[in-house]
This record gives C-alpha cells, sequence and structure tokens, in this order.
C-alpha cells in the first residue's frame, strides 16, 4: 500500500468523525487532535477504524508517534504488511 | 387511555416538527419504546413513551409542526377495552400529569420572578422589558428621571456589537441567571493524583483489543457514579423548597458540539454501568449528540451535570449549577505537578476536582464526603471495574 493510499485512508476516517472538517484543514504535521479539535473519543474511533481497514492497531504506548498526520502516516507505511 | 403529548426538550423549545412515526395504530409498545422523531434546534430526537400500552390513534401526520404540549397519540392501557375508547377529538386541556416526562428540568420560571426590581417602579414598555431581559439590561441603569422607557432606550445601551443570540444560547442564559440568581452555591476542590488510575488504566488498555480500551473520560465518569451512591445527598434536584433525591444516577455530560454550543445529555442510569458498559455508553451518546440523534429523556432526566473541561486545559471548573439540579462536578486537566507524598516531593498526574453544590440542600461537610470518596475511588480504580 502506497503512503498516499494511506494518507487517504487517514483522512477520510477523519472526516468520518468529523464531516465538517475539509481535506485543506488537515496539515501534515499539525497536531491532529489540538488544530482540529477531535476529542480522545474520536481519536479513538479512527485509529480503530484505521485498524479494520490497515490492520495495524497503534498501541496507547505510540500515540506520540501517531499525533501528526504525516507521523501517522510513516507509523502506518512502516507496519502495513504488502 | 392517555395522550401522550409533545414533550419539552428544553428551554429554547416551543415546538417541534413531527418528523416520523416510528409505531403504527395497533403497535404495542412498552415504556421507553421510540413512537417518533421530531426535529427541534438540538437535532432530531427520538421521544419515547412512558408507560406500557397500545397505540390507539396516530393524531398528528408525519411532517406537522407541533407545539410543546399538543396531543401526538392515544395510548390505551392493555386492560382498557376498545369499546370505552372516547373519541379523541375533545382533547382535554391539558395533557395528563403522567405524560409529562419529568422532571420539566428546563423550564425556567417567568423571568419576571428574577429581575423583579427591589426598589420602586420602573415605567417600561412590554416590548423594552422583554428586550432587557434577553440581553441582560438592568431597567433602572437606562431609566432617567421619570421617563418610561422604550425599546430604543434597551437598543441604545445594548452593547454596540452584540450579535443576536442563538436559540440555544438564550436557553442557557435563561437557566445560568436563574441558577446564579437562586441557588446559593458552594464551592469546593481537591487535588486528586490520577497516577495510580492511569498507569492501572494503560495496563489494563494493554491487554485489551482496540476496540475494547476504556478512556480516562469514561473512568472518571464511572467514579463520580460511584461516589454519588456513597453521597446520594448531591443527586436529584431542588423541589417545593425541599430536596427531591433520586435514586437513579442520570449525570448531564457536557458534549461540547463542534460547530456551536454544548449540550448535556444524560447517561441514563449510569450507576448500574459497570466500566466497560460506561465507555460504551458514552462513546455512544457523544456520537449521537454530535449526530443529532438524541432521545427525550437524555434531554429531560439529568439529575446532576459532570463537566469535564480538561481538553480545553484548565485546571479547575467551577460550574454554574443547571437548575434544578442540585450539583455540577467539575473535571480539569490532568497535568504533571510537583506531589508530597510522606517526606518526599515527587511529581505526580494531577487532576483538580471541584463541586459546586447547592447550599440549601446540603453542607460544605456532605460536599467534602463527596470529593473524598472520589478521591479514594481514583486511588482504588480496580473498584470501578
Amino acid at each position: 500500500m502506497t503512503k498516499e493510499a494511506i494518507t487517504d485512508a487517514i483522512i477520510s476516517q477523519i472526516q468520518t468523525v468529523a464531516p465538517e472538517i475539509e481535506t485543506d484543514d488537515i496539515r501534515p504535521d499539525a497536531h491532529i487532535q489540538r488544530s482540529l479539535e477531535i476529542d480522545s473519543f474520536d481519536f479513538l474511533k479512527i485509529l480503530t477504524a484505521l485498524k479494520e481497514i490497515l490492520g495495524v492497531e497503534v498501541p496507547e504506548a505510540d500515540y506520540a508517534q501517531v499525533d501528526t498526520l504525516a507521523k501517522m502516516r510513516d507509523y502506518f507505511a512502516e507496519r502495513v504488511s504488502i | 387511555m392517555s395522550q401522550f403529548v409533545m414533550p419539552s426538550l428544553g428551554a429554547d423549545m416551543k415546538s417541534a416538527v413531527l418528523m416520523e412515526w416510528k409505531v403504527r395504530e395497533g403497535d404495542r409498545v412498552h415504556k421507553g419504546d421510540i413512537l417518533a422523531e421530531v426535529e427541534t434546534s438540538k437535532g432530531v430526537i427520538e421521544i419515547e413513551v412512558f408507560e406500557d400500552g397500545i397505540v390507539e390513534k396516530l393524531l398528528v401526520e408525519e411532517e406537522t409542526e407541533c407545539d410543546v404540549g399538543t396531543p401526538l397519540a392515544l395510548i390505551r392501557s392493555e386492560g382498557e377495552s376498545v369499546s370505552a375508547v372516547p373519541e379523541p377529538s375533545p382533547p382535554p386541556p391539558e395533557p395528563p400529569v403522567s405524560q409529562t416526562p419529568e422532571p420539566p428540568a428546563q423550564t425556567p420560571p417567568p423571568p419576571e420572578a428574577v429581575q423583579s426590581p427591589p426598589q420602586g417602579r420602573i415605567k417600561a414598555s412590554p416590548a423594552a422589558r422583554k428586550k432587557a431581559r434577553e440581553l441582560g439590561i438592568d431597567l433602572f441603569s437606562v431609566a432617567e428621571a421619570g421617563g418610561e422607557v422604550h425599546l430604543s432606550d434597551i437598543e441604545t445601551a445594548a452593547p454596540p456589537s452584540a450579535p443576536p443570540l442563538s436559540g440555544m444560547r438564550q436557553a442557557i442564559a435563561r437557566a445560568m441567571s436563574l441558577s446564579n440568581a437562586q441557588i446559593p452555591h458552594y464551592y469546593l476542590s481537591t487535588p486528586i493524583n490520577m497516577t495510580p488510575a492511569l498507569r492501572w488504566l494503560s495496563e489494563l488498555n494493554a491487554s485489551r483489543p482496540i476496540e475494547q480500551r476504556i478512556l480516562p473520560a469514561a473512568l472518571l465518569i464511572r467514579a463520580v457514579a460511584k461516589a454519588l451512591q456513597a453521597v446520594p445527598e448531591l443527586n436529584g434536584f431542588w423541589h417545593d423548597d425541599a430536596p427531591d433525591l433520586r435514586h437513579e444516577i442520570h449525570p448531564g455530560i457536557a458534549i461540547a458540539l463542534r460547530k456551536e454550543g454544548l449540550i448535556t445529555p444524560a447517561l441514563l442510569n449510569a450507576g448500574e454501568m459497570d466500566l466497560n458498559r460506561t465507555m460504551e455508553a458514552l462513546s455512544d451518546l457523544i456520537s449521537r449528540t454530535r449526530a443529532g440523534k438524541l432521545r427525550s429523556s437524555e434531554l429531560t432526566q439529568q439529575t446532576v451535570t459532570i463537566t469535564n473541561l480538561g481538553d480545553l486545559g484548565v485546571q479547575s471548573v467551577y460550574g454554574v449549577i443547571y437548575p434544578p439540579q442540585l450539583a455540577l462536578i467539575g473535571l480539569g486537566r490532568i497535568s504533571e505537578e510537583p506531589w508530597a507524598e510522606g517526606d518526599a516531593l515527587t511529581v505526580r498526574k494531577v487532576m483538580h476536582a471541584t463541586l459546586a453544590a447547592d447550599h440549601r440542600a446540603t453542607d460544605g461537610r456532605t460536599g467534602a464526603q463527596f470529593l473524598q470518596e472520589l478521591d479514594r475511588l481514583l486511588q482504588n480504580p480496580q473498584e470501578l471495574l
């Protein structure tokens, strides 16, 4: 899976929990929760949905490695099989 | 035979549109079943029936706007014979008391009671009085000696840039003014060492798949519900100059809407939920609140309020009680702070828990017992499972 496809999957899940967020609002290096007002429940929903799609589960201990779009993309890119 | 009427789902609601019936004539219904969906300024609300029975007749077509109190359906109780059914055409002037969702929590009394001037009397036109109330302007500050106050005087006195208030904002404004005018609040606050609870939660979550993880907010609400069971004097209402305590714990949870405003729907029967159930129910409640899909009971049955402004990074929340409730629990952010243990100074994750309570109903001693129990539970999180 390409990094672009992973990015698209992440953006799509962010927009599923927060439909009013435009793709352009999601800056690659901005803190996802703080910049987009995503609370801990929404964030967990996003990660749960991405586990279904990408097959990778993010442990709580790794949350600091997935707090921006760019970091989250790289995190999944390293772990997604194929 | 009883009438099911359009319930009041908040102080700002005068009417709502009946969007869709969820039952048909002849259907058997049980207490809590969804009868219909109505659309209000808070989104689409599912309204529930308050008794068992059979739907005898639907009185209103779909997509009709109905005032609060309008009869929507006739419900026949199980034993009642069909022949005894009266014609629905002359509806009694007032809905039966049993039909009204209790409590009418968010209906403030006539505002005159709050703002009637203590000395003298100001001559003012009705429109001026109304506008002054809406804008929170004191008529005394506008009145000139001997003159009558007109609407234009009020508008001149209003802050120039004041934007028009949304219905929700106005409802909050009324309830909060009433609260501060009528409820003698007292406040207590205590710092709680959250390190043990958060460590325990991390270990629990590490052993679980992501779908079953528990968030700190759920643990906190579970702890508050359990502490309220130990100190029930804070759960209920102030009605007719006396506390009206409730066995069921329906905490209103302050949930921010993304676009604007805040709703505090009830997490119904939180006292009976274990930690897993609390997490599921809370997650569901937040999703439905933001999607505009709440049930009528969730908007009317709150027995206490929990405000967690931790996400915004404030240390302490000193709340204003939502009348006629007796208390509001404010939970601040969890942050690292210096913490003395024995004679050592360490750093711990600390949360400041604040209680705002109605001094007519309880004293500081009761409030202190509550905060103490909350603290004790969070030092022993396994009791919250």
